[in-house]
């Protein structure tokens, strides 16, 4: 009981401040309601027994990315658009191709009668140090992917200097 | 224990809220954080399978989701600091060079 109260409060704040974020007129406002909705889903993964994750999500988006689209939001001049309309002048057609999306959505969760109809869980014990399963996972069975994850961080950020730097003449 | 269907609902609503601003706002970095929601949103949804069948493998591509979140916000925002300077503007309707 005390679970579903905890998951109901933190997806209202999951939702409420997405759309805070993306109705927003002054980015710096859509950056900090986005600080509170990676809060809100760090606590869902918290609230799933997910330790690990929810430390990485606390580290790198509460406190990287969001820090890094501050600092951009600050570089960038934002008094004009404050004074510009906020949505694109197709948000019809936009609303029109979300619907679809929607009704694709309903039917693929509905789409054998009421409920998900997953396969049955498996019998085997959930691994009990959630920080400890993940990281045999990721150094044995995922070895290769992490190598690729890592080289993906080297090109992003020697792609990010780069397009960043000012042309030398 | 809370049943799966709220974890999917909660992800989908999150992934529809993010397409919505993708679609429809006009700032580029409002753009880009919409990106980050949709990501969350697939995040959510793998965390909850994962744990409805009691194996880390959805969490350890959920932390694969999160690498490759923070290569784009590091691209993107590169992207768009590059942009200002050229364009002064980072408005989505105003970038429109290739469009004919």
């Amino acid at each position: 009981m005390a679970e579903l109260v905890t998951f109901l409060i933190l997806g209202l704040v999951t939702m409420v401040s997405a759309i805070m974020v993306i109705t927003r007129r002054n980015a710096v406002h859509s950056a900090i309601w986005l600080v509170i909705t990676l809060l809100a889903v760090g606590g869902i993964f918290l609230l799933q027994h997910a330790e690990f994750l929810f430390a990485v999500q606390i580290i790198l988006y509460v406190g990287g990315i969001t820090v890094l689209f501050l600092f951009v939001v600050m570089l960038v001049d934002i008094d004009v658009q404050l004074k510009q309309a906020r949505f694109a002048r197709q948000w019809l057609l936009a609303l029109v191709t979300v619907a679809l999306v929607v009704a694709q959505l309903i039917y693929a969760i509905y789409n054998h009668g009421l409920g998900l109809n997953l396969p049955s869980r498996p019998m085997v014990p959930a691994p009990p140090q959630n920080t400890q399963a993940v990281g045999m996972a990721l150094y044995q069975n995922y070895m290769l992917p992490v190598e690729i994850a890592s080289i993906l961080l080297l090109v992003a950020m020697v792609g990010a200097v780069i397009m960043a730097k000012r042309k030398l003449e | 224990m809370i049943p799966t269907d709220y974890y999917i609902f909660l992800g989908s609503g999150l992934f529809t809220i993010g397409v919505i601003g993708v679609l429809t706002r006009r700032n580029v970095l409002i753009i880009l954080m919409s990106i980050e929601l949709i990501l969350n949103a697939v995040n959510i949804n793998l965390v909850a399978l994962s744990q409805y069948f009691k194996s880390v493998d959805g969490q350890v591509f959920a932390i694969f989701v999160i690498t490759d979140a923070a290569a784009e916000a590091a691209v993107g925002l590169g992207l768009i600091i590059a942009l200002f300077r050229n364009k002064e503007t980072v408005n989505a309707d105003e970038i429109d060079l290739l469009k004919w």
